[in-house]
Order: C-alpha cells, then structure tokens, then sequence
C-alpha cells in the first residue's frame, strides 16, 4: 500500500480534519486513493463535506478554488454517489428523494448500513419508499431469508431494467437456496418483464412518431412545390439546408449580440429560416423554374443543377465541415415517463412543431385568397388566368411558400442531426416517398404516410436491422404504389390526356 | 533564392538533356506532388482540411529550401468521394503530371481503388488515416494507425479501473469495411480476456444513419446487464445524432462511456460537446497535448487557416490524420534528402527507419520493414471545449502490426511488403 | 418529333458531311487502343490515363444511349438505370474476383470468415456463366419490375421516383456486407481475365475495342428499332398513350420490350466498365449517378440516340478535365451547365447543330 494510503487512514481518523484539508489532500492523492477517499466518504456521510463534494462535481475543490481536479468517469460516478449520499442529510425533501432515486441506481454493498439507519430515520414518506428500493437491490445478497424475501417483493414493483437483472442472477441455479425467496423473485421478474415490455412498445411507438414527424418536416415543403406545383424539385433537400444554415447564423449572431436570449434562438430563428429559404426559392421560381411549368422531366434537371450549385457554395461559404448547432436548455434532456422509457425534449418539440406547421399550411391552402388562387392555378392554369388570377405571382409565391416551410424544417432538423451542405442530399429521397406515397397534391395523404413510414420503419427496425428494414420499406412502396399508382389519397377525377 | 534556383534548374536540364530526356524547364525546376483527397461530395468534410494541411506543410518545406534543392510543387486534385475517379486521378497524377509522390485517400474503399494503380505504375502513397490493417503494399505508407495502434489499447483501458472496470460491450460501427474488422479483432481480443459472447453485442447501420433512436434505446436496455462501455465506429457524418440521441435520453459518460475510434476534434466543432464530457476517444494525437512541437504545429495551422481565408478559420483545430499527413510529408521529404533523389525505389529505401519529431510528443520512427509508423496510443475524454483531455497514454510507441494475430491465417503472412497483398 | 431525330438530322445536315464526321469518329476510336500499343516515348503514344479514360466515357455512353432509348422515344424517364449498370459489373467482377482468388475464397470473403461462396457465387469462376450473369440480373430485374409497373400503368414522374427507390433499395443492399458483394469496398484488385492480365497494355486495348464494338452495334440496333414500325409504337407510347390503345394496340408489350432491352445494354455496359476501371462499389447505385445519366441524354438531345453519346462524351470530358483545373468551383460549372441546357437548349446539343444546319 502507497504512502498516501496510509496518510488517507489517518485522516479518516480524524474527525476534527479541516474540510479544506480534504481537498488539498484529494488533489494530489492518486486516483486509485482518491477513489477509495470517495467510496469511504460515500459510506460515512459527513455534512460538512457536501461543499466539497458539490465542487469537485464541477472540477474544483472549492467554490473559490480555481485549481482543476482531474478526473475521470470512475470518479465522476462515485462523486455523484457521494454526494447523493451527502443529500441524503439534506433538509429539503425534494433534494433527498432525487439523492434516494439516484441510489436505487449506484448504491454499493458498503453503504447498506447507512442507507439502513437513513431508512429508520427519515420523515417523509416518498423518499423512505425511494430509499426502501434503493436498500432493496442491495439486500438480495443479505445473509437473512426475511429480508431477501421482502426486497424481492419490492423489486417486482418498479419497471427499473436494473430490477430484472438482479432478479435474473437472484434466479441462476445455485444461488438462492431458499424456496420462497425463489418463488416470489420469479412472481416479481414477471411483474418487471411486464412492466419493461409496456415501457419498451411504447419507446417503439415514440420513436416511429418522432421519425415521422422528421420525415413529415423534410417533405411538407415538397408537397407544395412538387405535390401542387408539379416541379420535381430537387433542389428542395437544399431549402431544408438553407433553413439548418439560417438557424446557424441565427445562433452565431445571437450568441454574439443577444447573449442573454440564446435559449430562445431557434424561436427566432423560424421566420429568418422561412424568410430565407423561401426568398431564395422565389428568386430561383423567377428566374429559372418559371420557364419550365409543363416540362415536368425538365425541371428535375434544372433543379439539380440548382442544388450542386447551393450545396457547392455554402461549402464555400462555410467550409465542407458540419457546424455547430446546440440545443438550448429547454431542447435538450428528456422526460424520464418510465424507468426504460425517456422522451427527448427535442422529440416531442418537433412532434408538435410538424402538427402546428401542417395546420397551419392547410389553413393557409384552403382558408386564404392566396390558397384559393394557388389551388386554382395548379387545377387549371389557363382558366384561373382568365378569370384575372396573376398566374406567375401565384406561382412565385407558391414556390415561395413551399420552400419557405422546407426552411421551417430545416431548424427542426438542426435540432436533432448534422448541419452540413449535404444536409439536403439525405433527406431528398424519403420526402419524394412520402408525397408520392402520400399521393401527390394531397396534404392529409402527406401526413398520413410520413407518419406511416416512420412506424413501420421503427417496428422493422428491432427484428431486422436498420439497414435491411430500410430495403423492405422501399420494396412495400414499390408494391404499394403498383397497386395504387396515385397514392394513398388519390384525386378522383376522369381526368384524361 | 531566385537566381540560384535558376542557376540550378538551367545546370540540371543540362545535365538532364544530356541524358536524352526531354523534359521542360518547368519540370526541372519544382518537384511535383499530387493531393488527392475529395473536396466535394460525401467525403469532402473530412478530406477538405487534410489537402489544406498538405498545402500548409509544403509551404513550410519550400520556405526552408524544399528538397534537394528544388521547390515542391502541389498538384491538387478532386476525385470527389468518387472511387473509380480515385483511380482515374491517381492515374492522371502519376503518369501526366509525374508527380514524385502522393499524399492522399481517407476511405478503405478509396485506397483499395487506387492500390492496383500505384503497384502497376510503382508510385508512392502517404495514407494517413487509421485504418483496419490487412494490407502491406510496397506502394503505401501508412501513417495512421492499426488496429492495434488504438483499438486495442482502448479496450484494456475501458477494461481497467480508471477506465471504468467495463464488464460487456456493445460495438456499434457504420456497416464498411473498417468497423467490421475492428470488430472482429476485437472480439477476438475480448474472448482472450475471458469476455463471454452474451456480453458482446454488435451493431452496424448504414452510411448516413441519422436516427439513433432504437440503438440508443438498446444500448440502454443492454447496459442494465452490467457495466457497459460503447465502442463506436461511427463514421463522419452520423455521429452528430448519435451522440445527441445519447445525452437527450439521459445516457451519461459515467453510466456508459463511449469510446470512438473516429470522432477527432475536426467533427467535434460540429456538436455541442457539454452533453458528451467524458465520453473518451482513442487516437495518436491530440490538438491539447502540451508540448513545444505541438504548440508551435498548431499555431502555424491556426495562422495558416486564417492567411488562407479558410471557412471557419477562427475555429480551426488540428487531428489525428492532419498531423499523419503533416508527419508523412516531412518523413518523405526527409527520406528525399537522404536519398538524394525523389526516385520512388530509392526513397522506399531511405523511408525504412527514417524517424521524426511530431507534434504528438514522440519521435516517430517508420518501422524498417512494415511500411508503418511506429505510434503512441492516446485516450482522451471529451471536453466540454470540444477538445480532449489525455487519461491515458501508452509509454512509447507501439510498432504496428497490419496483420492482426486475431485474424485467422494472419500468422503466415510476411512482415514486409509484398505486392497484391 | 414524331420521326427520330437523327434521321431528319442527318437528312438536313447532308448526309455526306455526317457521314464523313461519323466515319472519322469511329476511324479515330478504332486507332486509340492499336497507338496505345506503341513503345512508350513515341509521340504517337496513347497513354494508358487516355485510354482507360476514353473506354470509361464510352461505357457511359452506352448507358446514355440506352436511357435514349426508354426515355427519348416511349417517355419513361428511368432514375434507375445506374443499377442496371452496376448489376452488369458485379455480374463481371464475380468472375475477376474468382479469377484474382484461384481456388480459394475472394479476400473479403475471408476477411468476414466466411467458409463457402453464397449460392449465388455458383458458377461464377466460369466465363460463360459470368456473361449470362451480365445479362440476366439487369434483365430479370427490369422485366419483374417493368411487368408490375406497365401492368398498373404507372408512367410519368411516379416512374422515376420508383425507378430512384429501387436503385436507392439496391444501393443500401449492396453496401450491406452480409449481402457477399463486398460491401462498401465493393470488388477491387482485379488481376485477370480469361488468364490475361487486366492491367497489360493488350487486354486494355481490346476491352477498349469491345466497347467500341459494343457501342456500335447498341447503336445500330437502337438506329433500326426506332426506324422500323416498333420505333413509331414508342414514339406514339411516349406522346399519346391513350389514343395508342383505342386504336387497338396493347403497349405494355412493347414498353416492356424495350425497358428490359435498355437495361440489358446497360448491364453489358457495366460490364466492360469494371475490369476497365478496376473497381466497382455500391456507389455507382446512388440516385445521384443515375440522374447524372438523365443529364447526359439531356444535354445532348434526348430522342436523338446520336445526342446522349455527345453528352455523355461532354460531360464525362469536362468532369475530367474541370476536377483537375478548378477543384472547387466545377460543381458551380456542372450545376449552371445543367440550368442554361434545359433553359435554352431544350433539344440538346443535337437540337442547337441541327439549328445551325437549318439556318
């Protein structure tokens, strides 16, 4: 054993040690001793050293201390085990029952005693039940068959995976000598298998909405300008890019000019993200798709041209690396719904984002003089001219708008990918899926298929592989398609060439 | 500077024209060195720095005299993440432009298609990423790593205490050639450690893969089994959402370190990296390791970008494959000088040993027989600057070894180049 | 439109001079591969860069001058035909990877321990096999997915995003390892064929022959469907559909024929692709190649079958050339190229000669 060791004991001998002396002393211990220091605090709280603990958590060993602790994950986990610890002593409740669940998940064999006498002493209801749990996984191994019995039962109760395992290695021939503890830990693995599978479809099912939505998102825009416009825009993966950039440059300039509003950013950066994308679109509808309505097969060349033009000079612009796009506060995390069940923050934004923003298109389609010449346009061009539509302002600001709300899904995409100038280029083909899947012109059939290919791909995705559910997506909507050539929801009409 | 270059170029074509070669002044006076790396296309965002880099160390060379007393001259080319363009380019560069030496490829694929040119036409490659090994052509120098060179040295930390006393793994890679092998070399070494296959688990999506979610999801059901530690060989692009899908559904460094084989600083300055501290990285380089070489490489780069006008100069960093290209070059030019010519059979020659001081703190020997270099193993933990801080560094370098001993039928495969291997 | 352009082109522009440019060309083809044979130094010399180069655009080519076909006379525009192509060269790398393996497995089959060749490897060290291989896998596949297509009538833009989602599907196939084609490296490191090696100036020179062949006769065919009646079908498919089938005609038939044959041709030209340019990998399925292909036909004329082998020629050429001169502006020049051809060149390259002949 090191000297430090020894030097360790002896100040653990002593009661009276300065708090800051632990510090220093932790500082220049070797990790190896700095990790046992915490496992011996972890077991024998003192609430003197919660300061301590709080600012090594940041890397410090004291709030005025601008000396730097190195660390690595090992420590990092037991400094947040004692330090939970430490809170177990805390006066606010809500301080201790974060510190009791956080134990249910790292407590260690040497902190049974602690926990034990925490237990017997502790008021508030909650967190005794938090802290039962805890001791709970820790008593499987206790010499006392009463006392294995009772945290086998009260294991069965929580959905935690850790629970299962336990459980598991409880039920391992030749470990549990004792009938009933045996019997009540298989009654308890099934009640956590039940509640584990629940968590796990339900993840299944957010993940597939969550998908969809991302797809809903990237194809919106191309539902105007391809599914109305009939402009097989393939410059449209670059609009999405375009709004990802904006939201950068939002971002940047916030950061530099507004710093105290950065959280908001991507609130801002919705309209400069629409502003820009749709302008950019405009220009482009004015000075070259405008030439083109009624060569259908035309415009996907000119558009790609388009795009390997944009894509090549944002890498100009801002160098082929991916920039940084952070989410703020509000955007990152998730909400923890079940033990094994999380959902992202940012998920469940762009969840409802999608909605709003599909609401918000088909009202704007089929509640305003803009969506009535719009839709009169695309119906019958030459007869909406007649009646005194100006077609080509109609179909700029047509153009306009689709590849405004493609901008719109550009910031949601910062928020959970890459920006990059290709960007676009992984997005393209799943959004012409989902129009033509959706049928072409069709709103609702829009969302119903990018809400579709989202779940089935989520639940192919756990049996087969990413890859291989991938490939079947894509074979069912070859075959779906050969059924129903004009999608799901298909226009009825007689109309004929 | 000028007249004597003349001087030199005018004595050399005579001496050359004497020879019967009809080659032009021009030629006479420069070297030429072909970059091949893609500036456009998927590849172009890890490609893009190390052609800046190669220009960068060129110009440094040339304004310390060049080689042998003549310039060099870079020829840049864009095989634009296109493989048989590779080819094609590889081609063009060695046999019109006759470039004495190429620095370049990043992908398997790219160099797996350029290898038949340069063995036909016996020119010389500087690769310098790190790869999966399985390959000794006298045509390449490899100058990143093998697996052994960071893979394994990875694995024994995650096994250690500091590492976190790992007990399972799950190695989640991007489905090409370099994770596979890794992979399988690594289970290899885990089955040698007593690692058991229930505790292995093995993941691979496709290029581009952008949503982690049920991967994330497993990984988390995975790890309640025990400690888990994550091997990543993620390529490129998809690590953004995966490192996002992480710290959003709560998975932490300490529940569950990630160890990523191909995540640098270069792709850390597109994440935000305060959910990803702790979370490690294996390389042979790292922009923050503290010595004079470095400091000074990383300023020479940083006022590079910035002379040049490169897009985001006022946040260029340094990496792994930048300083491989940066050390591959000086070692060419070096071996150049020994040889006292840029003849490919006589550089080879001059290569074998010839050694350098990096910037990762270590003098940098190429092996004498294996084409590679011999290189220090480092892990960093991410920080939340978007750089990485060194726990754990091997003491000296480690020779490589392309022919991994965990790979079947690898023990009867010579420790030296031999063509069409 | 209604007659093929080609031959009302060649009728205004006097038969003489097209006919004299045309002879040239193929005099000037025909020399590349026998001057690559000179000792190195003459100034004759053909460089081995040159030759594989220009074998490489004539394999485009074909390509183009088969989407010509499907696209510029029965209007079905194929996204996918980039598939058709890279099927026909991993028909052909099986055979080359056999050929570098012996009697062993091919490397990276090893690589991933596998013990046995897949099923489907059978026969592939045979030659013969490979070559029926060249022509079966496109031409299976384009008859399956052309027979359900043309049954439920799907035609216009629904075609081509099915055509992009099927080369996407085959693209994520193939780059799947499981899948035994190599994955992402694809097949490299070619040494032989039919015992010669692949890198010898003689093999170059006669792979590069073939094509030329291959390309002339693909031509030729391509030149008499159109003239004949079938020709006129295709035309009437791609103009008016509907009045073609109250008029008695069926042109599933006819479409079907002439899909499965565009990507028969396709196959072949992929096929002297890849043991020209020694690699073939999943990438040559992206979505991307295939409209690239689109554009080549666009370019030069699309209806016009001399057009497509004028654009695959141009811009193959200038990729080549503008990669090298200006590294990274040549997306802005392919990108503008594409703008200002389908603004102001709607008939292509042959459209804008056939112009200025008419003038």
């Amino acid at each position: 054993m090191s000297k430090a060791f020894y030097t360790l004991l002896l100040l653990l001998l002593l009661p009276l040690a300065a708090q800051a002396s632990e510090g220093e002393f932790f500082i220049t211990a070797k990790p190896t001793d700095q990790a046992r220091l915490l496992q011996n605090w972890a077991a024998q709280p003192d609430p003197a050293r919660l300061a301590l603990l709080s600012a090594l958590k940041q890397g410090r060993i004291g709030a005025d201390d601008s000396r730097k602790v190195r660390l690595n994950n090992r420590l990092r986990g037991l400094i947040d085990n004692a330090l939970a610890s430490h809170q177990l002593l805390s006066e606010d409740v809500a301080v201790r029952l974060a510190a009791a669940q956080y134990l249910q998940k790292s407590a260690q064999p040497a902190q049974v005693a602690f926990l034990d006498r925490r237990l017997a002493s502790e008021p508030d209801k909650g967190v005794k039940a938090a802290l039962a749990l805890a001791l709970a996984s820790l008593q499987l191994g206790a010499s006392e068959p009463r006392v294995r019995l009772a945290a086998v039962r009260l294991l069965g109760e929580t959905g935690d995976p850790q629970a299962r395992t336990r459980l598991e290695t409880l039920l391992e021939p030749g470990v549990e000598s004792d009938s009933t503890v045996r019997t009540a830990a298989q009654t308890s693995l099934a009640q956590v298998e039940r509640k584990l599978l629940i968590g796990e479809l339900l993840g299944q099912a957010f993940s597939g909405l969550s998908l969809g939505s991302i797809l809903l998102l990237a194809a919106l825009g191309l539902a105007i300008t391809f599914g109305l416009l009939g402009v097989i825009n393939m410059a449209h993966g670059e609009m999405l890019m375009l709004g990802a950039y904006a939201t950068y440059m939002v971002q940047v300039l916030m950061q530099r000019h507004l710093p105290g509003a950065i959280e908001f950013y991507p609130l801002v950066a919705l309209p400069v993200a629409f502003a820009t994308s749709g302008g950019v679109g405009m220009l482009l509808e004015r000075t070259v798709i405008r030439h083109l309505y009624g060569r259908p097969l035309e415009t996907l060349l000119a558009t790609w041209g388009i795009s390997l033009i944009l894509i090549q000079a944002i890498r100009l612009l801002f160098g082929a690396q991916n920039v940084e796009v952070s989410n703020p506060g509000w955007l990152s995390g998730g909400l923890q719904v079940l033990p094994n069940l999380v959902l992202p923050y940012n998920r469940l934004v762009i969840i409802g984002f999608a909605l709003a923003v599909v609401l918000l298109t088909w009202l704007l389609l089929n509640r305003t003089r803009l969506g009535l010449n719009v839709r009169a346009v695309t119906q019958n061009r030459n007869m909406a001219a007649c009646c005194g539509v100006s077609t080509g302002r109609v179909d700029m600001l047509a153009f306009g708008l689709g590849s405004g709300i493609a901008g719109l899904g550009g910031v949601a995409l910062s928020q959970v990918g890459n920006v990059g100038p290709d960007l676009g280029q992984s997005y393209i083909i799943d959004s012409f899926l989902v129009v033509v899947l959706g049928g072409v012109g069709q709103l609702a059939g829009s969302l119903w298929a990018a809400f579709g290919l989202g779940i089935a791909n989520k639940l192919l995705e756990p049996q087969i592989g990413a890859v291989l559910g991938k490939i079947l997506i894509l074979a069912l909507i070859i075959l779906f398609i050969q059924k129903r050539p004009q999608g799901l929801f298909a226009l009825k009409g007689r109309v004929i060439d | 500077m000028k007249r004597r270059s003349l001087i030199k170029a005018v004595t050399l074509s005579a001496g050359l024209a004497a020879m019967g070669m009809s080659w032009t002044l021009q030629a006479a006076e420069t070297i030429k060195v072909g970059i091949l790396h893609s500036l456009s296309g998927t590849m172009a965002i890890s490609e893009t720095s190390l052609k800046d880099m190669a220009l960068m160390t060129i110009d440094q060379i040339n304004a310390k005299g060049g080689v042998n007393g003549k310039m060099l001259e870079p020829v840049v080319v864009d095989p634009a993440s296109n493989w048989p363009l590779f080819a094609e380019k590889s081609r063009q560069l060695l046999t019109q432009d006759k470039v004495a030496v190429v620095f370049g490829c990043w992908t398997s694929v790219s160099r797996k298609s350029v290898l038949p040119v340069f063995e036909e036409l016996n020119g010389l490659l500087f690769y310098p990423v790190q790869y999966e090994g399985e390959e000794l052509s006298p045509n390449v120098f490899y100058t990143g790593a093998a697996p052994n060179q960071q893979a394994i040295p990875a694995v024994e930390y995650l096994m250690s205490e500091d590492g976190g006393a790992a007990k399972r793994y799950f190695l989640l890679g991007t489905d090409y050639v370099y994770p596979r092998t890794t992979n399988k070399i690594l289970r290899a070494f885990l089955h040698s450690k007593g690692v058991a296959d229930k505790d292995i688990e093995e993941v691979y999506t496709p290029f581009g893969h952008s949503d982690y979610q049920t991967i994330v999801a497993n990984i988390k059901k995975f790890s309640a089994g025990g400690k888990t530690a994550v091997i990543s060989t993620v390529n490129g692009d998809s690590n953004v959402p995966f490192y996002k899908e992480l710290a959003n559904q709560g998975l932490k460094a300490t529940d569950v370190p990630v160890v990523a084989f191909s995540v640098g600083e270069e792709e850390l300055r597109g994440i935000d990296t305060k959910p990803l501290v702790g979370h490690l990285a294996a390389w042979n380089y790292f922009e923050s390791v503290d010595n004079p070489t470095n400091q000074r490489f990383v300023a020479d780069w940083k006022a590079y970008a910035k002379a040049k006008n490169l897009p985001g100069a006022d946040k260029a960093v340094t990496n792994d494959p930048m300083e491989a290209t940066y050390v591959g070059i000086n070692l060419w030019a070096q071996a150049a000088e020994k040889a006292q010519s840029t003849d490919v059979d006589k550089v080879r020659e001059a290569l074998a040993g010839q050694s350098f001081k990096a910037p990762s703190g270590y003098t940098l020997t190429m092996d004498k027989t294996n084409h590679h270099l011999h290189k220090p193993v480092m892990i960093g933990e991410i920080q939340d600057d978007g750089q990485f801080s060194v726990v754990w560094e091997t003491e000296k370098p480690l020779r490589a070894q392309p022919w991994s001993p965990f790979i079947q039928g690898n023990d009867k495969r010579p420790d030296y180049a031999v063509k069409g291997n | 439109m209604n007659q093929p352009l080609l031959v009302t082109a060649t009728r205004k522009a006097g038969p003489r001079l097209s006919l004299a440019i045309g002879t040239v060309v193929i005099l000037v083809l025909l020399a590349l591969p026998l001057l690559s044979l000179l000792p190195a130094g003459h100034s004759l010399q053909v460089s081995a860069y040159t030759l594989t180069l220009v074998g490489k655009i004539l394999c485009y080519a074909i390509v183009a001058l088969a989407l010509d076909l499907v696209w510029g006379y029965a209007g079905l525009l194929s996204l996918g035909h980039g598939l058709f192509f890279a099927l026909g060269g991993y028909a052909m790398g099986m055979y080359l990877m056999r050929q570098a393996a012996g009697e062993g497995l091919p490397a990276f089959m090893t690589f991933l321990s596998w013990t046995e060749l897949p099923w489907y490897w059978v026969g592939t060290q045979h030659f013969a096999w490979a070559l029926c291989l060249v022509v079966l896998a496109p031409g299976l596949l384009a008859l399956v997915f052309g027979w359900f297509a043309f049954r439920s009538r799907i035609k216009g833009v629904y075609f081509s995003i099915m055509t992009q989602a099927l080369t996407f599907a085959g693209m994520l196939l193939f780059f799947r390892n499981e899948t035994g084609f190599g994955g992402n490296n694809g097949f490299t490191s070619f040494r032989t064929i039919l015992g010669f090696d692949v890198a010898s100036p003689g093999t170059r020179a006669v792979l590069f022959l073939l094509t030329v062949t291959l390309l002339l006769a693909s031509l030729y065919l391509c030149w008499c469907l159109t003239r004949s009646k079938f020709g006129r079908l295709l035309t009437a498919v791609r103009d008016a559909e509907n009045r073609l089938m109250f008029c008695g005609y069926d042109p599933r038939g006819f479409k079907l024929l002439v899909w499965v044959l565009s990507a028969v041709l396709c196959g072949l030209a992929g096929a002297l692709y890849v043991p020209q340019v020694g690699i073939i990998n999943p990438s040559e399925m992206s979505p991307t190649n295939s409209i690239e292909a689109a554009v080549w036909v666009a370019l030069g004329g699309r209806g016009t079958l001399i057009g497509p082998l004028l654009g695959a020629g141009l811009v193959n050429g200038m990729k080549s050339w503008f990669t090298v001169a200006f590294p990274e502006f040549w997306l802005f020049f392919l990108g503008a190229l594409f703008i200002l051809v389908t603004l102001y060149l709607p008939k292509g390259v042959v459209g804008l000669l056939k112009k200025r002949s008419q003038s």
